[in-house]
């Protein structure tokens, strides 16, 4: 199948097909990450961009770019940003207001003089220049004219790179560790500490979400036995995110109870 | 198909990365938007070893990967013990020096 896409690519027209068809695609995924108000949804915006930069590569006779950029960036890389995403809430700082005033227009239209300034650099870098291909380069192949290059030209940045590697992963183990300073409080300290808090009340532990008998979805709050919606039975999470039903249109009614028992 | 066209879309694309960093406020969405900007010069890399016609650009774009995947494993954790210490993933709320 990448043969066949790499045949395809190589061919003039289908490529500014492709190109044409999802380089506007990629550019509104990217504009589109910036304007939502969702970390997640913005997640899902930068996945989209890094698959389409992968057929990209594809396209241009790097085929084993591509499937790394799937595997790395859309794999790795992505699922490691929404892991954090949801460690650290997903309902953390979501809003758009900016702080200092007047920022986003600044940025804006500082950003549209630096695009308009690297593209003309880069016309002028490729102007009356034709393309030579990478036909000659991938003679042998994609991966094997790379693994030439790798451990030839290029194995001392490789090495560097290994140790570069090893020495992320713990700094991340050191950053991400964290000490105890306080004992662990046991479940026995736990129940012991409701009992003795004063009321009662809270010796049972809290309520369980959903409601008795006609709905017990984890976001709808439970019935407390006089028909009040207890707070307590929903994650805080849930509550932030504002996701919360009204547990009162699910209260059984007595009546329709009895009709059906005759 | 001229190739400079892969070009202007990686310019693009750095150029919104960019925007992305000085506008947004959550740290993660932040750390995205340099997600972005490192794979349009990616793009750049690999577009430039086609014209030339050697396969170092997709070398160097090759490293530059391995190179992201570090940064974002150090810089995930570095917004998780942030957040551990400040309860917040706001780069707003990152201001100890100042007071």
């Amino acid at each position: 199948m990448i043969n066949y896409a790499l045949a395809l690519g190589q061919t003039a027209k289908p490529e500014a097909v492709l190109f044409y068809i999802l380089a506007p695609l990629a550019v509104a995924a990217a504009i589109g990450m910036l304007v939502v108000k969702k970390a997640v949804h913005s997640a899902i915006l930068l996945a989209w961009v890094m698959v389409t930069l992968a057929i990209f590569y594809i396209a241009q006779d790097a085929a084993f770019l591509g499937i790394v950029q799937i595997v790395v960036y859309t794999g790795a890389v992505m699922m490691l940003f929404l892991f954090i995403l949801m460690l650290v809430g997903v309902d953390s700082s979501e809003s758009l207001t900016e702080t200092i005033k007047g920022l986003r227009w600044i940025a804006i239209t500082a950003s549209v003089g630096f695009g308009g300034l690297l593209i003309s650099l880069l016309g002028r870098a490729t102007l009356g220049r034709t393309s030579v291909g990478l036909v000659d380069a991938n003679a042998n192949g994609n991966v094997e004219g790379l693994a030439q290059l790798i451990f030839s030209n290029y194995v001392w940045p490789f090495e560097v790179i290994s140790a570069l590697l090893i020495t992320a992963a713990v700094g991340a183990m050191v950053l991400a560790h964290h000490e105890r300073t306080v004992k662990r409080v046991t479940q026995r300290e736990q129940s012991q500490a409701r009992f003795r808090s004063g009321s009662l009340a809270a010796a049972a532990g809290l309520p369980g979400p959903g409601v008795f008998a006609l709905h017990n979805a984890v976001d709808v709050p439970a019935l407390l036995p006089d028909g009040t919606p207890a707070a307590a039975s929903i994650s805080a999470t849930l509550k932030a995110r504002g996701d919360m039903l009204d547990s009162a249109q699910y209260q059984l009614d007595n009546n329709d109870n009895v009709e059906e028992d005759k | 198909m001229n190739s400079a066209n892969y070009l202007y879309l990686s310019a693009l694309l750095f150029t919104i990365g960019a925007v992305g960093v000085v506008i947004r406020r959550n740290a993660i969405v932040v750390f995205m938007c340099v997600e972005l900007m490192l794979n349009a010069a990616n793009l750049t890399f690999v577009t430039f070893s086609r014209i030339n016609g050697n396969l170092d650009g997709q070398i160097v774009a090759f490293f530059t990967m391995v190179v992201a995947a570090c940064e974002v494993v150090v810089g995930l954790a570095i917004i998780v013990t942030i957040y551990r210490s400040r309860r917040s993933a706001s780069v707003d709320d990152a201001n100890l020096l100042k007071r």
